[in-house]
Protein backbone atom coordinates (compact mmCIF):
# COMPACT_ATOMS: atom_id res chain seq x y z
CA UNK A 1 0.00 0.00 0.00
CA UNK A 2 1.29 3.18 -0.73
CA UNK A 3 1.53 6.18 1.68
CA UNK A 4 0.20 9.37 0.89
CA UNK A 5 3.23 10.82 0.28
CA UNK A 6 4.55 8.36 -2.27
CA UNK A 7 1.20 8.72 -4.18
CA UNK A 8 1.56 12.83 -4.45
CA UNK A 9 5.09 11.75 -5.68
CA UNK A 10 3.60 9.75 -8.33
CA UNK A 11 1.01 12.31 -9.33
CA UNK A 12 3.83 14.90 -9.31
CA UNK A 13 6.36 12.67 -11.88
CA UNK A 14 2.91 12.06 -13.86
CA UNK A 15 1.98 15.83 -14.71
CA UNK A 16 5.48 16.61 -15.24
CA UNK A 17 6.19 14.22 -17.63
CA UNK A 18 2.42 14.41 -19.46
CA UNK A 19 3.20 18.12 -19.52
CA UNK A 20 6.58 18.05 -19.99
CA UNK A 21 8.41 19.84 -17.16
CA UNK A 22 11.93 19.30 -15.68
CA UNK A 23 10.83 16.94 -12.39
CA UNK A 24 11.15 18.40 -9.28
CA UNK A 25 9.37 21.34 -10.97
CA UNK A 26 6.10 21.03 -9.53
CA UNK A 27 5.43 20.94 -5.84
CA UNK A 28 2.43 19.08 -3.50
CA UNK A 29 0.75 22.62 -2.76
CA UNK A 30 1.34 23.71 -6.37
CA UNK A 31 -2.38 24.97 -8.51
CA UNK A 32 -2.01 22.68 -11.02
CA UNK A 33 -4.67 24.77 -12.93
CA UNK A 34 -2.71 28.45 -11.84
CA UNK A 35 0.63 26.19 -12.35
CA UNK A 36 0.11 24.46 -15.60
CA UNK A 37 -2.66 26.66 -17.22
CA UNK A 38 -4.84 23.69 -18.03
CA UNK A 39 -7.92 23.68 -20.06
CA UNK A 40 -11.07 21.24 -19.99
CA UNK A 41 -9.61 19.08 -22.47
CA UNK A 42 -5.99 18.65 -20.83
CA UNK A 43 -8.04 18.12 -17.48
CA UNK A 44 -9.51 15.00 -18.38
CA UNK A 45 -6.03 13.89 -20.32
CA UNK A 46 -4.16 14.16 -17.03
CA UNK A 47 -7.16 12.23 -14.79
CA UNK A 48 -6.96 9.41 -17.51
CA UNK A 49 -3.02 9.37 -17.35
CA UNK A 50 -3.90 8.98 -13.25
CA UNK A 51 -6.89 6.61 -13.10
CA UNK A 52 -4.47 4.20 -16.19
CA UNK A 53 -1.03 4.94 -13.47
CA UNK A 54 -2.80 3.95 -10.24
CA UNK A 55 -5.45 1.11 -11.90
CA UNK A 56 -8.58 3.40 -10.29
CA UNK A 57 -11.94 4.86 -11.13
CA UNK A 58 -11.57 8.87 -9.84
CA UNK A 59 -14.96 10.10 -10.43
CA UNK A 60 -15.22 13.69 -12.04
CA UNK A 61 -17.15 15.09 -8.71
CA UNK A 62 -14.52 13.86 -6.16
CA UNK A 63 -11.82 15.86 -7.81
CA UNK A 64 -14.35 18.99 -8.73
CA UNK A 65 -12.60 21.93 -6.29
CA UNK A 66 -9.62 20.65 -6.10
CA UNK A 67 -6.71 22.50 -7.43
CA UNK A 68 -3.41 21.67 -5.56
CA UNK A 69 -1.46 17.97 -5.97
CA UNK A 70 -1.47 17.43 -2.19
CA UNK A 71 -5.48 16.94 -2.08
CA UNK A 72 -5.98 15.27 -5.56
CA UNK A 73 -3.22 12.79 -4.02
CA UNK A 74 -5.90 12.91 -0.79
CA UNK A 75 -8.71 11.76 -3.45
CA UNK A 76 -6.33 9.21 -5.27
CA UNK A 77 -5.73 7.45 -1.77
CA UNK A 78 -9.11 7.21 -0.89
CA UNK A 79 -9.31 4.90 -3.81
CA UNK A 80 -6.22 2.43 -3.75
CA UNK B 1 -19.01 9.64 -54.55
CA UNK B 2 -16.29 7.86 -53.42
CA UNK B 3 -14.91 10.80 -51.88
CA UNK B 4 -15.77 14.12 -50.26
CA UNK B 5 -14.25 16.96 -48.19
CA UNK B 6 -16.71 19.41 -46.23
CA UNK B 7 -16.44 21.96 -43.65
CA UNK B 8 -16.78 19.39 -40.83
CA UNK B 9 -15.48 15.74 -42.05
CA UNK B 10 -14.33 13.99 -44.68
CA UNK B 11 -14.75 10.66 -46.33
CA UNK B 12 -12.96 8.57 -48.88
CA UNK B 13 -13.83 4.80 -49.99
CA UNK B 14 -10.91 2.57 -50.85
CA UNK B 15 -11.47 -1.57 -51.29
CA UNK B 16 -14.12 -1.81 -49.76
CA UNK B 17 -13.79 0.32 -46.82
CA UNK B 18 -15.06 3.95 -45.91
CA UNK B 19 -13.03 6.06 -44.09
CA UNK B 20 -15.12 9.26 -42.41
CA UNK B 21 -12.97 11.29 -40.39
CA UNK B 22 -15.04 14.08 -38.67
CA UNK B 23 -12.45 17.57 -37.91
CA UNK B 24 -14.84 20.55 -37.20
CA UNK B 25 -12.77 22.90 -34.54
CA UNK B 26 -12.85 22.53 -31.81
CA UNK B 27 -14.47 19.53 -30.37
CA UNK B 28 -15.94 18.47 -33.20
CA UNK B 29 -19.50 19.18 -31.98
CA UNK B 30 -21.87 18.12 -34.04
CA UNK B 31 -24.49 21.21 -34.91
CA UNK B 32 -25.84 21.70 -38.40
CA UNK B 33 -22.88 22.23 -40.62
CA UNK B 34 -22.04 18.69 -39.35
CA UNK B 35 -25.50 17.18 -39.06
CA UNK B 36 -25.89 18.66 -43.28
CA UNK B 37 -23.00 16.69 -43.98
CA UNK B 38 -23.54 13.58 -42.48
CA UNK B 39 -26.56 13.50 -43.91
CA UNK B 40 -24.73 14.16 -47.37
CA UNK B 41 -22.57 10.98 -46.28
CA UNK B 42 -25.38 8.89 -45.35
CA UNK B 43 -27.30 9.42 -48.48
CA UNK B 44 -23.43 8.62 -50.21
CA UNK B 45 -22.55 5.19 -48.09
CA UNK B 46 -26.29 4.23 -49.06
CA UNK B 47 -25.21 3.92 -52.74
CA UNK B 48 -21.65 2.57 -52.04
CA UNK B 49 -23.25 -0.45 -49.79
CA UNK B 50 -23.18 -2.89 -52.25
CA UNK B 51 -19.41 -2.85 -52.68
CA UNK B 52 -18.84 -1.60 -49.29
CA UNK B 53 -17.92 -4.11 -45.76
CA UNK B 54 -16.62 -1.49 -43.16
CA UNK B 55 -16.89 2.01 -42.51
CA UNK B 56 -14.40 3.79 -39.92
CA UNK B 57 -15.17 6.78 -37.90
CA UNK B 58 -12.68 8.46 -36.75
CA UNK B 59 -11.58 12.33 -35.63
CA UNK B 60 -8.54 14.32 -36.67
CA UNK B 61 -8.93 16.74 -33.74
CA UNK B 62 -6.61 16.24 -30.71
CA UNK B 63 -7.80 14.76 -28.16
CA UNK B 64 -11.35 14.58 -29.06
CA UNK B 65 -13.40 11.93 -30.87
CA UNK B 66 -16.57 14.71 -30.24
CA UNK B 67 -17.71 16.88 -27.57
CA UNK B 68 -21.64 16.34 -28.22
CA UNK B 69 -24.22 18.83 -29.98
CA UNK B 70 -23.24 21.80 -30.39
CA UNK B 71 -24.94 23.86 -27.31
CA UNK B 72 -23.44 27.34 -28.39
CA UNK B 73 -25.25 27.00 -31.87
CA UNK B 74 -28.31 25.85 -29.85
CA UNK B 75 -28.76 28.50 -27.37
CA UNK B 76 -27.87 31.00 -29.84
CA UNK B 77 -30.36 30.22 -32.13
CA UNK B 78 -33.26 28.95 -29.32
CA UNK B 79 -32.94 31.98 -27.11
CA UNK B 80 -34.28 34.52 -29.21
CA UNK B 81 -36.75 32.26 -30.93
CA UNK B 82 -40.65 32.24 -29.00
CA UNK B 83 -41.35 28.81 -27.28
CA UNK B 84 -43.34 27.72 -30.15
CA UNK B 85 -40.41 28.49 -32.67
CA UNK B 86 -38.05 26.95 -30.33
CA UNK B 87 -39.47 23.58 -29.59
CA UNK B 88 -40.52 23.03 -33.26
CA UNK B 89 -36.22 23.63 -33.91
CA UNK B 90 -35.10 21.58 -31.80
CA UNK B 91 -37.65 18.96 -32.65
CA UNK B 92 -36.44 19.39 -36.75
CA UNK B 93 -32.98 18.70 -35.57
CA UNK B 94 -33.80 15.48 -33.71
CA UNK B 95 -35.72 14.11 -36.08
CA UNK B 96 -33.37 14.76 -38.66
CA UNK B 97 -30.20 13.56 -36.48
CA UNK B 98 -32.01 10.13 -35.76
CA UNK B 99 -32.72 9.59 -39.30
CA UNK B 100 -28.54 9.47 -39.83
CA UNK B 101 -27.95 7.68 -37.14
CA UNK B 102 -30.65 5.44 -37.41
CA UNK B 103 -29.82 4.26 -40.96
CA UNK B 104 -25.69 4.31 -39.80
CA UNK B 105 -27.05 1.67 -36.83
CA UNK B 106 -28.92 -0.43 -39.27
CA UNK B 107 -26.59 0.06 -42.85
CA UNK B 108 -25.73 -3.39 -44.02
CA UNK B 109 -21.95 -3.01 -43.67
CA UNK B 110 -20.05 -2.88 -40.24
CA UNK B 111 -19.49 0.73 -39.19
CA UNK B 112 -16.03 1.21 -36.50
CA UNK B 113 -16.31 3.81 -34.40
CA UNK B 114 -12.21 4.78 -33.60
CA UNK B 115 -12.25 6.87 -30.07
CA UNK B 116 -9.54 8.76 -29.11
CA UNK B 117 -9.82 11.42 -26.12
CA UNK B 118 -13.19 13.00 -25.28
CA UNK B 119 -16.56 11.44 -26.46
CA UNK B 120 -19.21 12.84 -24.88
CA UNK B 121 -22.89 13.19 -25.17
CA UNK B 122 -24.30 13.18 -28.89
CA UNK B 123 -20.20 11.99 -29.82
CA UNK B 124 -20.76 8.59 -27.62
CA UNK B 125 -24.40 8.42 -29.29
CA UNK B 126 -22.73 8.53 -32.99
CA UNK B 127 -20.45 5.66 -31.31
CA UNK B 128 -23.45 3.51 -30.18
CA UNK B 129 -24.82 3.70 -33.47
CA UNK B 130 -21.52 1.61 -34.94
CA UNK B 131 -21.32 -1.91 -34.33
CA UNK B 132 -17.72 -1.89 -32.65
CA UNK B 133 -16.56 0.84 -30.76
CA UNK B 134 -12.49 0.83 -30.76
CA UNK B 135 -10.75 2.77 -28.16
CA UNK B 136 -7.54 4.09 -26.82
CA UNK B 137 -6.57 3.68 -23.78
CA UNK B 138 -7.11 7.72 -23.05
CA UNK B 139 -10.69 7.70 -24.31
CA UNK B 140 -13.45 9.05 -21.94
CA UNK B 141 -16.85 8.79 -22.36
CA UNK B 142 -19.99 10.62 -20.46
CA UNK B 143 -23.31 11.19 -21.17
CA UNK B 144 -23.76 14.66 -19.02
CA UNK B 145 -26.95 15.97 -20.26
CA UNK B 146 -28.84 15.52 -17.07
CA UNK B 147 -26.42 18.32 -15.39
CA UNK B 148 -28.74 21.15 -18.47
CA UNK B 149 -31.92 19.64 -17.11
CA UNK B 150 -32.34 17.45 -20.53
CA UNK B 151 -31.41 13.72 -21.21
CA UNK B 152 -29.58 12.74 -24.19
CA UNK B 153 -31.91 13.04 -27.29
CA UNK B 154 -29.37 11.41 -29.94
CA UNK B 155 -30.46 8.01 -29.28
CA UNK B 156 -28.37 7.70 -26.52
CA UNK B 157 -30.29 5.82 -23.53
CA UNK B 158 -32.26 3.55 -25.99
CA UNK B 159 -29.01 2.23 -27.72
CA UNK B 160 -27.17 2.36 -24.59
CA UNK B 161 -29.58 0.21 -22.71
CA UNK B 162 -29.76 -2.19 -25.52
CA UNK B 163 -26.05 -3.03 -25.95
CA UNK B 164 -25.22 -2.83 -22.16
CA UNK B 165 -26.69 -3.40 -18.48
CA UNK B 166 -29.49 -0.78 -17.12
CA UNK B 167 -27.29 -0.03 -14.00
CA UNK B 168 -24.31 1.20 -16.24
CA UNK B 169 -26.80 3.60 -17.80
CA UNK B 170 -28.17 4.79 -14.67
CA UNK B 171 -24.20 5.58 -13.10
CA UNK B 172 -23.89 7.46 -16.18
CA UNK B 173 -26.58 9.24 -16.43
CA UNK B 174 -27.45 10.30 -12.81
CA UNK B 175 -23.90 11.38 -12.36
CA UNK B 176 -22.97 12.88 -15.30
CA UNK B 177 -19.55 11.20 -15.03
CA UNK B 178 -17.35 10.74 -17.77
CA UNK B 179 -15.46 7.02 -17.68
CA UNK B 180 -11.97 5.62 -19.02
CA UNK B 181 -11.65 3.06 -21.73
CA UNK B 182 -10.39 0.04 -19.39
CA UNK B 183 -13.73 1.28 -17.37
CA UNK B 184 -15.89 1.25 -20.75
CA UNK B 185 -14.29 -1.61 -21.62
CA UNK B 186 -14.99 -3.57 -18.60
CA UNK B 187 -18.81 -3.17 -19.19
CA UNK B 188 -18.96 -4.40 -23.13
CA UNK B 189 -19.48 -0.78 -24.25
CA UNK B 190 -16.06 -0.81 -25.81
CA UNK B 191 -14.97 -3.99 -28.41
CA UNK B 192 -11.05 -3.40 -28.15
CA UNK B 193 -8.82 -1.34 -26.30
CA UNK B 194 -5.73 0.55 -28.19
CA UNK B 195 -2.31 2.00 -27.16
CA UNK B 196 -1.77 6.04 -27.21
CA UNK B 197 -2.99 7.36 -30.61
CA UNK B 198 -3.41 3.69 -31.93
CA UNK B 199 -7.37 3.15 -32.33
CA UNK B 200 -7.02 3.79 -36.37
CA UNK B 201 -4.83 1.74 -36.80
CA UNK B 202 -6.15 -1.32 -35.20
CA UNK B 203 -9.52 -0.13 -36.40
CA UNK B 204 -8.41 -0.64 -39.90
CA UNK B 205 -6.67 -4.02 -39.13
CA UNK B 206 -9.78 -5.17 -37.77
CA UNK B 207 -11.62 -3.67 -41.02
CA UNK B 208 -9.08 -6.21 -42.83
CA UNK B 209 -10.07 -9.27 -41.23
CA UNK B 210 -13.98 -7.87 -41.79
CA UNK B 211 -14.05 -7.66 -45.35
CA UNK B 212 -12.63 -11.32 -45.52
CA UNK B 213 -16.17 -13.06 -44.80
CA UNK B 214 -19.23 -13.18 -47.16
CA UNK B 215 -21.44 -9.87 -47.06
CA UNK B 216 -24.41 -11.17 -47.09
CA UNK B 217 -24.26 -13.41 -43.86
CA UNK B 218 -22.30 -10.54 -42.24
CA UNK B 219 -25.50 -7.86 -43.15
CA UNK B 220 -28.25 -10.99 -41.94
CA UNK B 221 -26.40 -11.10 -38.81
CA UNK B 222 -25.82 -7.86 -38.09
CA UNK B 223 -29.62 -7.11 -38.36
CA UNK B 224 -30.80 -9.95 -36.36
CA UNK B 225 -27.76 -9.60 -33.58
CA UNK B 226 -28.58 -5.16 -33.51
CA UNK B 227 -32.31 -4.31 -33.90
CA UNK B 228 -32.93 -0.41 -33.68
CA UNK B 229 -35.23 0.51 -31.13
CA UNK B 230 -37.85 2.63 -32.88
CA UNK B 231 -40.40 2.91 -30.49
CA UNK B 232 -38.05 3.79 -27.71
CA UNK B 233 -36.06 6.06 -29.73
CA UNK B 234 -39.38 8.16 -31.05
CA UNK B 235 -40.18 8.59 -27.23
CA UNK B 236 -36.85 9.74 -26.23
CA UNK B 237 -37.13 12.91 -28.87
CA UNK B 238 -40.62 13.26 -26.93
CA UNK B 239 -39.59 13.10 -23.63
CA UNK B 240 -36.67 15.42 -24.83
CA UNK B 241 -38.71 18.16 -26.70
CA UNK B 242 -40.90 17.98 -23.17
CA UNK B 243 -38.11 18.67 -21.01
CA UNK B 244 -36.16 21.46 -23.27
CA UNK B 245 -39.33 23.17 -22.86
CA UNK B 246 -39.04 24.11 -19.43
CA UNK B 247 -36.82 27.56 -18.29
CA UNK B 248 -34.68 25.75 -16.67
CA UNK B 249 -32.97 24.38 -19.79
CA UNK B 250 -32.14 27.78 -21.05
CA UNK B 251 -30.70 28.88 -18.29
CA UNK B 252 -28.51 25.93 -17.63
CA UNK B 253 -27.46 26.11 -21.38
CA UNK B 254 -26.45 30.03 -20.92
CA UNK B 255 -24.67 28.98 -17.67
CA UNK B 256 -22.66 26.18 -19.35
CA UNK B 257 -21.68 28.48 -22.76
CA UNK B 258 -20.38 31.11 -20.61
CA UNK B 259 -18.37 28.43 -18.56
CA UNK B 260 -14.51 28.62 -19.37
CA UNK B 261 -13.57 26.27 -16.37
CA UNK B 262 -11.78 23.04 -16.29
CA UNK B 263 -15.03 21.07 -15.31
CA UNK B 264 -17.83 22.95 -17.74
CA UNK B 265 -19.66 19.69 -18.43
CA UNK B 266 -20.61 19.30 -14.46
CA UNK B 267 -22.71 21.25 -12.79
Amino acid sequence: MRTLEQTTQEVLDLAAKHFQLPAGSLAPADDFFKKLGIDSLQTLEMLSRIENHFGIELPDYEVQGVSDFRTLAERIQSRL
Amino acid sequence: MKSFAGKTLRWEWREGVIELTLDHAPANEIGSAMLAELEQFVAASGALAPETSVCIISSARKSVFSAGADLRELYRGAAPLPEKERLAGIRNFLERIHVVLNALDAAPFVIIAAVHGVCFGGGLELALACDIIIADKMARFAFPELRLGLIPGFGGIPRLKRDLGNAFVRDLLFTGRTVNATRAQAVGLVAQLAGEGQALRVARSTAAQITKFDAVTRAAAKKFIKPVPHDELRREIDLFCELFARPAVMAALKKFIEDSGPMPYLP
